[in-house]
This record gives structure tokens, C-alpha cells and sequence, in this order.
């Protein structure tokens, strides 16, 4: 995929939103260097540029949302440049969206594509929801394993609890 | 009484902080050795060695059988009871307690108001951490000490009926004992209101296991069907409203003459201490063995100090 890719859009001239006929192909700005995230799940797409701490960020960002997709029937789209995520944001994301793809853009070619996948365990992401856990009482990082992807439920290596993934808070 | 074809396990240096890191093959390892440590004279193995009992919060029979037991194994025992006579008070760090009394001694048990403290506390230090109890989480070993008690009155485990009474919902106990017991066929009844029935965390598990369980909200329901009765508190507290506690109070309180359709062999467990759960008609029938289980805790306890430590393998 190269970074110009042609997206397909909504057209937000059309009256009728449902009426699938009226696209017309909408751009994404280029990314020199940085991280696209692509195949977001539509209601995630702000979760995610929350979590990844980019409402403030200082340089070129583009989203998109309810795209056309082939394969999820809607999906949304984000291209950061001049970043690339560390492990510990990328776990983050796979936390919220498993399924997504990310690509490393390197002087407008992708560099490097992966389909995210859940880790096996998750570290310093996830607040432990039991108010009596000791890593909500002591300067403990969290630490969950991850017992079941889908549904996803993830289990407290310290105080055992698990928690589904509506429950799930992020640090 | 020995375990057919029981593989032995190097515990030295490991922990003791959940039921759910030990496998059937290692429980049965542990029951063999405490079977082991009962029929021999283990009173030098442990000379010259030191049990720190860090007990953050008060506690009568884990305690004073930890250090019974490493007094019986011939060591010496460090520690204390209750957070008012030490650093913690001062605002101290658990980690910062645990860091430095590593130092002053072979093998700690720990008992700790807050869960996943004991893991902290394995986390942290090289030498063993025993968990004699962390919040409402786990209880190590008063499961080993309730399997070890199954285990002497029925000869077995293996495809028992055990009933759990009363608060299934926040006893660390039944929560351990239900897990364990699934790892050896056992048929399972949760008696207890629906307000307090046993989580739905452990049913899965239960259930991806394929163990046999069933709920029931009386304990006459169940009386006729079980090897073991095991019976837990209901707290008065755990009800929004006392009306309903009072309503359903009695049908929790087991009396002597609720054993008469028992069958033969059950044996009327509880981890204590009791409040009015069992009433004391129940102590004198043959199937009362709530104060056997209790002094269990010292063989059990030996055990699991003597493997931790590497002295008996």
C-alpha cells in the first residue's frame, strides 16, 4: 500500500448518507515518515487518536471515519506523520482494536505492515478495576494475561481478578 | 494412604501464593509429602532456619500453625502480627518491608489485607514466599489443608460430592476448594442465596472443565447426597437489607438433627472460625471434623515450609 492511497469516502454533499451510489473518492494527505492505522472499527477511530495521546498533537494528522471497506463494510483510518508508535502504544491499540493493520511509512513507501494481534500479556496499559488490588494501592505497574480474546477477558496477575472488555479501563 | 503414581516436583525455592499456579500432579506431590511428614520424625530438618510471619492483619490459626509448624521442624520463627508495631505505619512500602526482611530470614509467610499482595511480594525477593492469605484473593494453604483433611477421612479425593454452604460469593475459601476440587472429578453443590451464590468467574471454569456442579439455596437438599459438607459464614453485613438477612439466616445454620438423613461417612467441614453457623449439638456427632481440619494446618504447613526450603524433596 503506499501512503497516497486513493480511500474511498462518504460524500458529505449527499442527502442521503445510506445511498452507497453517491461516493466520490476522497484523499488522505500523504505521510513522509510516520504510522497509518487502517481497518479501525468506525466507533473506535476517536478512541484511538485519544488514547495514543494525539488531540494536541504538533504535527500533520488526518482521520477519516466510515470508510468503505470490502471487508468490514465500514471502517475508519488514521495517518500520523512524523511519528512512529513505541511497543508499548501499539499494545495499547491492540488492547481496544485487535483487529486493525498498521503500517511504518518511510519516505511515502510502507516500510512495514503487521496486523495486530492481541500480546499474551498486558503490561502497564489496563487499570486494574478492584479498588483493593495492590496496583491501586502501591506504585505497582499492572500486569493482565490475557485468558480469552473474544470476547476479550484479561486476568490480574496480582489480585486474579478478570475483567471483560467493557469493564476495561486504560491507564 | 499413598497416591498411585505420583510424580515429584522440586518446589525449592518456589512460592505458595495461589491454588491456581499448582497443577493436579503437584497438589497430589504436596498431599503425599504431608501424608510423608505425618509418619516421621521431622523435628531437626529445618534446624538453624527462620520463618518470618509477616501478618499485616490479625489472624488466630494460620499464624500460630505456621509457627507451630516450623517450630516442629525445628527452626525458629521471626515476626508480626497486626501493622501497628511496624514501619508500615510510618508509611513504609510493602515492597520496602518485604525487601528488607528478606534479609533476616529463610522462608516468609505472609498474611496481607490487600490481593495480589503475596505476588508482589514473590516478585520481589528471591527466597519463598508463602500467602496465608491476601484480602478476599487466595488462601493456598488452607486449600492444600482442606484437600489433606478430604483426603484422611475418605481415603480419596478422586469423584467426591462436596456441598459448599453459605457466602460463595466473597469466601476466598470455597472459591480455592471449588478450583482444587474440579481437578479431581468432584461433584460440586453451591448452596447458598442468590445474592451470595458463587461467582460467575468460577463457574466458567468450572465449566470449561467440564466439572459437575449444581446450586441450591437449602442445605437439606444436599444433606443426603454429599461426602463433605463444607460450611462458610454468612455475614450480616453482605445484605443491603437486614429483612431479607433474617429471611434467609436459618436456612444456613446447620443443627444436629439436619444430619440425621447424612449419609454415613460425611464429615462437616468449616475453615473457622465460626459464629452460629454450625451449632454445638453438631460438635459431638460423628461427622463433625471442623477441629481435625484446623490441626491439619500444622502437617500441611511442615510440608509446604520443608519443600519450599529444599529439605525434604
Amino acid at each position: 500500500m503506499n501512503s497516497d492511497e486513493i480511500i474511498r469516502g462518504t460524500n458529505h454533499e449527499t442527502k442521503n448518507s445510506n445511498d452507497y451510489s453517491e461516493y466520490k473518492q476522497m484523499k488522505l494527505g500523504k505521510v513522509k515518515n510516520g504510522t497509518v492505522i487502517d481497518h479501525i472499527p468506525p466507533e473506535l477511530c476517536f478512541r484511538l487518536i485519544k488514547i495514543l495521546n494525539l488531540e494536541g498533537y504538533g504535527h500533520v494528522l488526518s482521520s477519516a471515519t466510515n470508510l468503505i471497506s470490502a471487508k468490514l463494510g465500514k471502517k475508519g483510518m488514521i495517518k500520523i506523520s512524523g511519528k512512529f508508535l513505541t511497543e508499548e502504544e501499539v499494545n495499547k491499540v491492540a488492547v481496544v482494536a485487535p483487529n486493525v493493520t498498521m503500517c511504518t511509512v518511510t519516505d511515502y513507501n510502507v516500510s512495514n505492515k503487521i496486523k495486530l494481534s492481541l500480546p499474551r500479556e498486558i503490561k502497564k496499559i489496563v487499570n486494574c478495576n478492584n479498588p483493593n488490588c495492590i496496583t491501586n494501592v502501591e506504585e505497582v505497574s499492572t500486569h493482565f494475561y490475557v485468558v480469552q480474546e473474544s470476547p476479550l477477558n484479561i486476568k490480574c496477575h496480582y489480585c486474579e481478578r478478570t475483567i471483560d472488555k467493557e469493564e476495561i479501563t486504560l491507564i | 494412604m499413598i497416591f498411585t503414581g505420583v510424580v515429584k516436583v522440586d518446589f525449592k525455592n518456589k512460592d505458595i501464593i495461589s491454588i491456581n499456579d499448582l497443577n493436579k500432579e503437584e497438589i497430589r506431590y504436596i498431599l503425599e509429602v504431608v501424608s510423608r511428614v505425618e509418619n516421621s520424625d521431622c523435628s531437626q530438618l529445618c534446624k538453624g532456619m527462620i520463618l518470618g510471619t509477616l501478618f499485616f492483619e490479625p489472624s488466630t490459626r494460620t499464624r500460630l500453625s505456621f509457627e507451630s509448624a516450623m517450630k516442629r521442624l525445628g527452626g525458629s520463627v521471626i515476626g508480626f502480627s497486626g501493622e501497628g508495631s511496624t514501619s508500615r505505619k510510618k508509611g513504609e512500602s510493602l515492597y520496602d518491608t518485604i525487601k528488607t526482611v528478606e534479609g533476616y530470614c529463610d522462608v516468609i509467610a505472609m498474611r496481607h489485607p490487600v490481593e495480589g499482595s503475596a505476588r508482589l511480594a514473590a516478585n520481589s525477593i528471591k527466597i519463598p514466599i508463602i500467602n496465608g492469605g491476601d484480602g478476599s484473593n487466595q488462601h493456598p494453604t488452607q486449600t492444600l489443608l482442606d484437600l489433606h483433611t478430604i483426603r484422611k477421612s475418605h481415603g480419596k479425593i478422586e469423584g467426591l460430592t462436596i456441598a459448599m454452604v453459605g457466602d460463595l460469593k466473597y469466601g476466598r475459601t470455597v472459591h480455592s476448594l471449588a478450583t482444587a476440587m474440579g481437578l479431581f472429578n468432584a461433584t460440586l453443590y453451591f448452596v447458598a442465596p442468590q445474592q451470595l451464590q458463587m461467582p460467575k468467574d468460577i463457574l466458567d471454569v468450572l465449566d470449561k472443565k467440564g466439572i459437575k456442579y449444581f446450586l441450591a439455596e437449602n442445605i437439606t437438599e444436599v444433606i443426603d447426597k454429599v461426602d463433605v459438607l463444607y460450611m462458610t459464614r454468612i455475614q450480616k453485613e453482605r445484605f443491603p437489607d437486614p429483612i431479607e438477612y433474617e429471611s434467609v439466616k436459618n436456612a444456613y445454620v446447620l443443627k444436629k438433627e439436619m444430619l440425621k438423613n447424612a449419609k454415613q461417612g460425611l464429615k462437616v467441614m468449616h475453615p473457622l472460625p465460626r459464629v452460629n453457623e454450625i451449632c454445638e449439638d453438631v460438635d459431638c456427632a460423628e461427622h463433625a471434623h471442623y477441629f481435625q481440619q484446623a490441626h491439619y494446618g500444622i502437617p500441611t504447613r511442615m510440608a509446604v515450609i520443608a519443600l519450599l526450603l529444599g529439605v525434604l524433596k
